[in-house]
């Protein structure tokens, strides 16, 4: 399609200030010339939104997942109940009595006179009671909107609190909701504290050969309990997953690994940064959505530890786990073949899970994510080029220096070798590269972009959220919600890949679409004697 | 477990909320709004305000919920939304052509005091609302009350905007249906039409938040109340105010600019509210209630006499919105069960004061709670020291149901998990019928899955 009518489809209704700003974040790819594409900005008001809030990225994902953290929202209730249990984290705890907070919403509820007298005082009763009653290891603060502007600093209660209960780690994010120009800026902010405060505080170390640590996977419908039987079967080590599935002490000792795998790139490339540089742990991207790709990150961690029986027994799982994902994909592609899709998601989904439709034999037609940078769409190449704005400013970037006791000379001399072999080490290609050439690409997508591109382009199947979803639906095109999966899944390794053919199979061939017209919607008048006879008159009510 | 730390042992908790029974106002504003045709909602504040909103409204109803958001950054909290609004304002009706934008405000614009009907004058002086097009807009603060206030608060604007006063009366009485479901308002329009009773509705989501598929995805449903209907509102001869949190201010409203006289009734449910709402309307205008209705209550009276036997005595917990909570607690009263353990997170004194008044002696004995930490936490606490037959509530609390194995009938907001809220209704004769199945099905069906094979019974 030419740019010119995408332009016209979708743009053209816009006011010139917005439209102008707009234009900059659609594109047609090529994946031989990356363009630079505008992301990661503020959403113009008033446009219809896909994004969330600092907060929402913060606590709702990347700490949210986390079963045994007392995770305290400081604020007024909102923010606390709409993040209660609706993202979908699955957890399970080691055994009946072990510690799980996931089902739990924890608030201040702030009231007015908080908001003129401040809210610390509150805040500090609030661990205090926390803490009386359910003695975690660990409670978090959140911060939300009001709270940065009354100024309550909550990392000076959290220190305080620390040190008065000796054994509860406490520990606070400023992550107000206007912070930043979407979820992203609160990933980042989690980031930061989850290293600052927990990171390298447990050096107690098991003895397995092979231990990886996977980062931006929240289990969110169970990806991370197949991902970790995977990584069982291939006898690879999880030392912590970030954060699905997961508990506080995993993050404690994160630091002994010797590699990490980021999956969801926009989300937790940070953490992965700040070990590199203060442990020497290095790390690589991988994509466990699709069976091509699952197979590809597996077959990443025998070459990383280049140990012939970990790398044989990867080609086994491989070799057997395909069976079963090319049975599956005989048998639903047939269904699926040449249908068409569109993905606008995330900071990491809307690349991957292309890949599994390309399994399916469907094309993407467009796709763009909600809160991602230009890396997630460009490739990290252009990290040095990208510039740093005032909302970007505000988010801290901590100085990280080498920790020389525990610092591991020898994985980044590995790392060395392997990159002179051409492994590739912190780098994401992004997602224009891998997408065809003539395919659109539109960033933090407003309702109305998506309601012409629907019209438009018709696909078999678009993949957004819930906000999305029913709109979408209405005209008559299936939605998979890509956050919660439609309270489906899992979607991840090669059990998920054969969860996520047959579902689209299902949402594909429906015959549910089909029923949408009345039979009489066609027929223009109903048999002349009684159209206009006396029974017509009464009906109405 | 699902809620493996919750223990029996209840202390007082003076600063930490756990399990909430309430959320906060702007989702109240937001839903209230959707019950105008062609009302666009606008959250002045940052976008995950917005977003949550909308999320939980669409969880709710499964259903498009569109919704303007400030999209406030660090610089708009410093320096105040008054541009962020302004661009809204002209993207909202250049993109998506509303007849109107109603604004609420959230705890970020709250706090740093900016002055929306201030900012709003200025858009309409600088042309940024096209003529014939309508703002109102609501103060919403999060700190404040809870859902229900912020309903409450944009039904007020709602009535103090658009009702005209005019020296004459109509014939049509105004029905504030509160905050109930679309399904509800439905119900309470065709109780109307059964009586004849010509009336304007507001808000009404029917038509709006249980929209048909039609295989098109119109923006602006066709339900909703109309502006020239809410303009006639201000004529009408009485205002019936269902709910006094939810509704009360609005009929103020339109008492004080139009004149028009209200009466603050309890929202429909079970028999007794039902009876005395729609002796009301017949004692207001004069049309009687008709045999089609009377046969509709005997009904109801008809399948408690039937099935009496597994209502008697139950004992229940219940937690929501108060408008709901107290005639729901009439209605089971009514039945011989006893509310034993009831919460709602929405302050306000009239809710234990009329609590007592339908509870008489049991007030004394149960464990009745509303505002600040009168949370789910507690209420699941209050379980385990006295166990129930039943629960009701919103989804929520099917943890501690699950933990307890305790029969749970949803009922309030939010229902994330179960379809049906939008389509039958609790309100009316027709409600009671409802509530009824749902909780004889909820009870009989643990009865039919824990007895002993030799009790297992085929006629219940």
């Amino acid at each position: 399609m030419s740019f010119e009518k995408l332009d016209d489809t979708m743009m053209k209704t816009y006011p010139t200030k917005v439209y102008r700003k707009r234009k900059k974040a659609a594109m047609v790819n090529d994946p031989g010339e990356v363009k630079e594409i505008q992301a990661n900005v503020r959403t113009i008001p008033g446009i219809i939104t896909q994004r969330g809030c600092t907060y929402a990225g913060c606590k709702g994902v990347v700490l949210g997942p986390t079963r045994d953290i007392v995770n305290i929202t400081h604020g007024p209730i909102g923010c606390g109940f709409y993040s209660w249990l609706t993202r979908r984290n699955q957890t399970r705890p080691e055994n009946e009595t072990a510690e799980n907070f996931m089902t739990y919403c924890f608030s201040t509820d702030m009231q007015d006179s908080n908001i003129v007298f401040g809210g610390e005082t509150l805040l500090k009763d609030a661990i205090q009671e926390a803490y009386d009653l359910f003695h975690p290891k660990a409670i978090a603060i959140f911060s939300t909107c009001p709270v940065g502007l009354i100024g309550d600093d909550v990392h000076a209660v959290a220190r305080e609190m620390k040190a008065k209960f000796g054994d509860c780690n406490v520990f606070g994010f400023s992550c107000e909701g206007y912070k930043g120009v979407s979820q992203s800026a609160g990933h980042h902010i989690a980031n930061n504290q989850i290293f600052k405060h927990v990171i390298g505080s447990d050096d107690s170390r098991s003895d397995s050969k092979f231990r990886v640590n996977l980062l931006g996977e929240y289990n969110i419908g169970g990806d991370a309990f197949v991902l970790e039987e995977l990584f069982e079967k291939c006898g690879i080590e999880l030392v912590a997953t970030f954060s699905g599935n997961s508990s506080i002490d995993h993050f404690a000792n994160a630091h002994t690994a010797d590699l990490n795998l980021i999956m969801c790139h926009r989300s937790i490339n940070y953490v992965a940064e700040m070990m590199e540089v203060k442990f020497g742990i290095p790390w690589t991207k991988v994509n466990f959505i699709g069976a091509g790709q699952s197979a590809k990150s597996l077959r990443k961690v025998g070459a990383y530890f280049e140990d012939p029986r970990l790398i044989a027994r990867i080609e086994e799982v491989i070799a057997e786990e395909m069976l079963k994902t090319d049975e599956a994909a005989a048998e639903y592609r047939p269904g699926t073949e040449g249908k068409t899709a569109m993905l606008f998601v995330g900071g990491s989904r809307a690349h991957h899970y292309q890949d599994l439709f390309a399994e399916l034999g469907m094309k993407t037609l467009a796709a763009g994510y909600e809160f991602a940078h230009r890396d997630d769409y460009e490739g990290r190449r252009v990290l040095p080029s990208i510039k740093v704005d005032a909302d970007s400013r505000n988010i801290e970037e901590l100085h990280i220096e080498k920790d020389p006791g525990r610092y591991s000379q020898a994985l980044q001399d590995r790392k060395a070798a392997l990159m002179e072999k051409g492994m590739e080490f912190s780098d994401y290609e992004g997602m224009m590269a891998q997408m065809e050439k003539g395919a659109l690409v539109i960033d933090d997508i407003s309702h109305y972009e998506m309601e012409k591109l629907v019209e438009v382009y018709k696909p078999d199947v678009f993949c957004a959220g819930i906000k999305e979803k029913y709109a979408v639906q209405k005209m008559g095109i299936p939605l998979k919600q890509l956050h919660s999966y439609d309270y489906g899944g899992p979607y991840a390794g090669f059990d998920g890949a054969v969860n996520f053919y047959k579902e689209i199979e299902r949402m594909v061939n429906t015959n549910v679409w089909g029923l949408i017209k009345a039979p009489w919607s066609n027929q223009s008048a109903m048999s002349a004697k009684y159209a206009g006879g006396k029974h017509a008159v009464a009906s109405h009510t | 477990m699902l809620l493996r730390h919750t223990p029996k042992e209840i202390k007082d908790r003076k600063a930490l909320t756990i399990n909430p029974a309430k959320t906060c106002q702007p989702i109240g504003a937001m839903y209230a709004a959707l019950g105008i045709h062609g009302c666009l909602p606008h959250s002045h504040g940052s976008q995950g305000c917005c977003s949550y909103h909308r999320s939980t409204l669409t969880r709710h109803y499964k259903e498009p919920v569109m919704a303007g958001t400030s999209s406030f950054t660090e610089g708009a909290s410093v320096f105040g939304g008054q541009s962020n609004l302004l661009q809204s304002f002209s993207n909202l009706f250049a993109i998506y052509d509303p007849d109107i934008v109603a604004v609420h405000t959230t705890c970020l614009s709250e706090t740093i005091g900016d002055d929306v009907s201030q900012i709003t004058q200025k858009a309409i002086d600088e042309g940024k609302i096209p003529a014939g097009k309508h703002v109102i807009y609501a103060s919403t603060p999060s700190y404040v009350g809870s859902h229900v206030t912020g309903f409450s608060n944009m039904c007020a604007s709602i009535a103090k905007y658009f009702p005209e006063k005019q020296d004459y009366e109509l014939d049509q009485v105004n029905i504030l249906p509160g905050w109930v479901e679309p399904s509800d308002m439905r119900e309470i329009k065709r109780l109307m039409s059964e009586m004849h009773v010509p009336f304007v509705m507001f808000p009404d989501t029917s038509g709006v938040l249980d929209a048909p598929q039609t295989g098109f995805h119109q923006f602006y449903p066709k339900g909703g109340a109309s502006v020239p209907d809410l303009k006639r509102s201000g004529a009408s001869s009485f205002t019936f105010a269902l709910g006094k949190f939810s509704s009360e201010a609005a009929g103020e409203e339109l008492r004080k600019k139009c004149d028009v006289p209200y009466e603050v009734m309890e929202v429909p449910i079970g028999i007794n509210a039902t009876d005395r709402f729609l002796m009301k309307v017949s004692e207001v205008t004069g049309c009687p209630v008709p045999e089609s209705i009377n046969d509709e209550r005997g009904r109801v009276v008809d399948i408690i006499t039937d099935m009496q036997q597994y209502l008697h005595g139950k004992k229940v917990a219940l937690f929501g919105d108060p408008d709901i909570l107290i005639p729901l607690t009439e209605f089971l009263l009514a039945m011989d069960m006893k509310p034993v353990h009831i919460v709602s997170g929405t302050p306000g004194k009239y809710f234990m004061e009329r609590m007592k008044e339908i509870m008489g002696d049991d007030f004394e004995t149960g464990n009745v709670k509303n505002g600040p930490r009168a949370d789910m936490f507690l209420l699941h606490q209050w379980i385990r020291n006295e166990p129930v037959d039943l629960i009701i509530g919103n989804t929520y609390g099917k943890y501690i149901a699950r933990d307890e194995n305790i029969p749970f009938v949803r009922m309030g907001f939010p229902i994330l998990d179960r379809i049906g809220h939008s389509y039958f209704p609790v309100v009316g004769y027709a409600g009671a019928m409802r509530i009824l199945d749902k909780m004889l099905g909820a009870i009989m069906d643990q009865m039919d899955r824990e007895a002993p094979e030799e009790k297992f019974e085929l006629v219940m």
